[in-house]
């Protein structure tokens, strides 16, 4: 189990580090940073004298070197943009990511089940078929575009929800929340179902499927004939099994969630590190743009790691053969 | 338990504060941009010196038609030509109580020409600073400048004993790793008050009430929010939930026309937009010419010139928020504009030109154009590379973000470009800072005219600009400049296509000033 462990955990750093590596090549791509902190006016040498301050003249290697030795001390340098240290910024996104995240994963499983439940039991009700096309459209529509059909009908038409922001958010020094206010839990619907909806759906047809699957078995049907009533069939026999790959899709998506909130959070101007890349992106802000692709890294791998060992934990399978 | 009991509290008390501030005339608006530092020196924008403008103030400012009145200065004087006395105001003082005196006034200059400031420009490097007595600043330059203080609306005075208490003197430059108070607190002595700044997230303002002058606003509280998606931003107006939003993309000034409670005031802007032609090099980087330079004779670019409709765009692509430009410069902005006119759009005589200039079949160039910069810039590089289809000049379109544009066009790029499209807004309002940065000669490496990426250069126009630059009168200065203009125009120098409009989104019972330099300030504005 601890080698196990210590081997994954290996891994795990390799991947960061090919990230990271892949990540700083690309950045030599995007443009010139050190025309996006200056005025148009400002002199030629003047940039040239930035540039070199900055560190952009070093060659390749020695500006990854420097890097990856303050990323190990968490220090990220200082963004272009702000004129503030990257780890600071990042704390103080960090909360409106997160809240908009497990929102859209609640949502996800709140809506999601039920409705994959009632799929799977009645497969040929109208609403079923309601359901399924309605989830093909959450596949199928991108996300941006969803975000805009929800603001003007519930924002402009309707007049009910804002349309950007967090609302009033209450500071409880290590934390920001919106989650404590009324304007904060109205500023957080459309984000949360933009951002859901593509889990929910995948979550309902995942749902259905098993359902159809396990209704079939042996085990249903005995449990049908020894007479019990169908609700506890229905949901403690046969949805309790078909939650395991539902369980280990959730966790996957979460990570995929938090990492790719990125577009919701800019058609809502919502003030989280996926709008803060994008503007970085925007102004080759380099220091914020590492940085946040490092931790995207670092959620997919932790994620990884956490379910790689649930495995080795549930299935003892796995545990055989090995020393 | 204890964590959540005080979150509630707090939560009841914020709910118990807004509801309060409720009362109070609030003004709520969006830019497509973030305020990112309030440190007034460290970047040379108009989004962000115009927010600090409701803070912070200058020596001098322009009011909504963009005059220069007196405003920390009470009046000044051309002592000698090189030698210019500030009379500072009395009894004003900063944000935190204290007086604001000559000593400030010395250490803004000072800090301004601190390393990392990116507004030396405001005052030359050469320039220098005595304390006549605490109310009274005499500024000594080099040489005689009548625009000295053309361009102070945006330099703005800081607070000496503030700054040094704080230890923000040094102006943060990007490579420090530590945060400069300046860039998170503002201590100004304007109308109104930063009352907290989220970088790239919100920026609350309360009004000023020890304010020195009298303030032509109502407004008690100003909440910005930074909206980039262009939809986002237009919904959030439509839904009432901002009093005004800027900039309205052109396609949606329409609809929200067409909403009851909105409307859209328009307006030229200052900025010019144009194209520009690789005249130095031998050879051009992006052609099927080789051997030789078709932009280095005067027929091609003026057979360019004549084979774009302008009124073409500004119709089909402006939706005629637009105005056709002569000049490299906003009508506004000089006097004698009027005497220059377009050359006629005529693509019969654009072809003759070429013909006669020995591209008769025409020839092939790459063009270089930002995407995200100015309003419809790719639609209107497409635009030009269609209509100089007609001539048969095939152009080869490269739109690409502004990062790497710049990247490529600019000095730092090595000047990569043949034909590409730009806009200038001259921060002293003046022509000269025109033909100092885009119309003088320059040398490889930029030294010169930085921005004059085609590298024009005719010696005539450097020998002139030199006599505007020192002439203090009026009339012979405009003089001056309407010779440069009209070698420039006989040149064809550039391309001048158009001053873009101005779209700000407005909510009903807001009334505002807007000016032309696209600076929205709090204390021209109303709200009912």
């Amino acid at each position: 189990m601890f080698g196990f462990a210590i081997r994954r955990l290996f891994q795990a750093l390799i991947v960061m580090f090919v990230v990271a590596l892949l990540a700083f090549t690309m950045f030599r791509f995007v443009g010139d940073p050190v025309n996006q902190m200056v005025g148009v006016e400002t002199s030629i040498a003047e940039r040239e004298a930035l540039r070199q301050r900055l560190g952009l003249n070093d060659p390749m290697p020695v500006q990854f070197a420097r890097f990856v030795a303050g990323a190990v001390k968490f220090d990220f340098g200082t963004s272009y943009q702000f004129r503030q240290p990257v780890a600071d910024l990042f704390a103080k996104r960090l909360p409106a990511t997160l809240e908009l995240s497990f929102m859209s994963a609640l949502f996800a499983l709140l809506t999601g089940i039920p409705m994959g439940v009632y799929a799977g039991l009645n497969r040929e009700s109208w609403l079923s078929k309601i359901f399924l096309s309605v989830s093909l459209i959450g596949v199928s529509l991108p996300t941006f575009f969803i975000g805009i059909l929800l603001i003007f009908l519930f924002s402009v038409t309707l007049q009910w929800l804002p349309s950007f922001g967090r609302g009033e958010v209450v500071d409880l020094g290590w934390w920001s929340t919106g989650l404590l206010t009324v304007s904060g839990w109205k500023a957080i619907i459309l984000p949360a179902v933009t951002l859901g909806l593509y889990q929910m759906t995948l979550i309902m047809r995942l749902i259905r499927a098993e359902m159809l699957e396990v209704i079939r078995t042996d085990y249903i049907k005995f449990a049908r004939a020894r007479g019990l009533p169908d609700r506890i069939v229905n949901l403690r026999h046969a949805l309790k099994n078909t939650l395991v790959p539902v369980i280990t899709i959730t966790g996957l998506q979460l990570g995929a969630i938090i990492a790719f909130a990125t577009i919701t959070e800019t058609v809502f101007q919502w003030p989280g590190m996926g709008l803060m890349f994008l503007q970085a992106v925007q102004n080759v802000d380099i220091p914020i743009m590492s940085a946040y692709l490092l931790m995207t890294a670092f959620i997919f791998v932790t994620v990884n790691f956490i379910v790689d060992i649930l495995y080795y934990v549930i299935d003892p399978r796995l545990r055989i053969g090995r020393p | 338990m204890n964590t959540i009991k005080r979150g509630l509290l707090t939560a009841v008390f914020a709910v118990g504060l807004t509801a309060s501030a409720a009362h109070a005339t609030t003004l709520k608006y969006a830019f497509q941009g973030t305020l990112n530092q309030l440190d007034p020196y460290s970047l040379n924008e108009t989004f962000t010196l115009s927010a600090l403008g409701n803070v912070y103030e200058g020596l001098t400012r322009r009011n909504e038609n963009l005059e220069i009145e007196p405003s920390l200065a009470e009046s000044w004087e051309v002592v000698e030509p090189t030698r210019w006395r500030f009379h500072l105001r009395h009894g004003v003082k900063f944000h935190n109580g204290n007086d604001f005196t000559a000593e400030d006034v010395a250490f803004s200059v000072m800090r301004l020409h601190g390393e990392g400031s990116d507004l030396k420009t405001r005052v030359g490097t050469d320039v220098k600073v005595e304390i006549v007595d605490d109310y009274t600043v005499d500024f000594v330059l080099p040489d005689a400048n009548p625009i000295l203080n053309y361009e102070w609306d945006t330099f703005y005075i800081m607070d000496k004993e503030w700054t040094e208490a704080n230890d923000a003197v040094a102006i943060t430059s990007a490579s420090d790793t530590t945060a400069n108070y300046a860039a998170l607190h503002a201590n100004g002595t304007g109308p109104f008050k930063v009352v907290s700044h989220e970088p790239g997230v919100k920026t609350v303002y309360e009004k000023n009430e020890a304010w020195w002058d009298e303030s032509h606003s109502n407004l008690d509280r100003v909440e910005f929010t930074p909206i980039g998606s262009d939809a986002t931003r237009v919904a959030a107006l439509l839904s009432g939930e901002l009093d005004m939003a800027y900039p309205i993309p052109v396609q949606d000034i329409k609809r929200v026309e067409q909403n009851a409670t909105t409307s859209v005031m328009t307006g030229p802007e200052l900025r010019t937009i144009f194209l520009g032609m690789d005249q130095m090099r031998d050879e051009l980087l992006h052609s099927d010419v080789k051997g030789k330079n078709p932009f280095k004779d005067v027929r091609v670019r003026k057979a360019f010139y004549q084979a774009i409709d302008m009124e073409g765009i500004k119709r089909k692509i402006m939706r005629n928020l637009s105005e056709p430009a002569a000049l490299m410069i906003s009508p506004f902005l000089f006097s004698r504009s009027a005497e220059f006119e377009r050359y006629p759009y005529d693509p019969e005589a654009a072809k003759a030109l070429m013909a006669d200039a020995g591209y008769g079949d025409g020839f092939s160039v790459g063009m270089d154009c930002p995407n995200d910069r100015y309003v419809n810039d790719e639609q209107i590089c497409q635009a030009v590379a269609s209509m100089l289809a007609r001539i048969g000049v095939k152009i080869d379109l490269n739109a690409q973000p502004k990062a790497k544009y710049f990247a490529k066009v600019l000095a730092s790029g090595g000047y990569d470009t043949s034909f590409y499209l730009l806009g200038w807004t001259p921060s002293s309002f003046d022509s000269w800072n025109i033909f100092s940065n885009i119309e003088g000669c320059r040398d490889e490496q930029g030294n010169g005219a930085p921005f004059n990426l085609g590298g024009y250069c005719n010696p005539k126009v450097d020998e002139l600009s030199k006599q505007i630059l020192k002439e203090n009168d009026q009339t012979k200065r405009d003089d001056l400049i309407a010779q440069v203009y009209t070698i420039t125009h006989e040149d064809v120098s550039h391309i001048p296509l158009h001053q873009q409009g101005l779209a700000w989104g407005v909510a009903q019972g807001i009334e505002l000033a807007q000016r032309a330099d696209n600076q929205f300030l709090f204390r021209f504005v109303t709200k009912n």
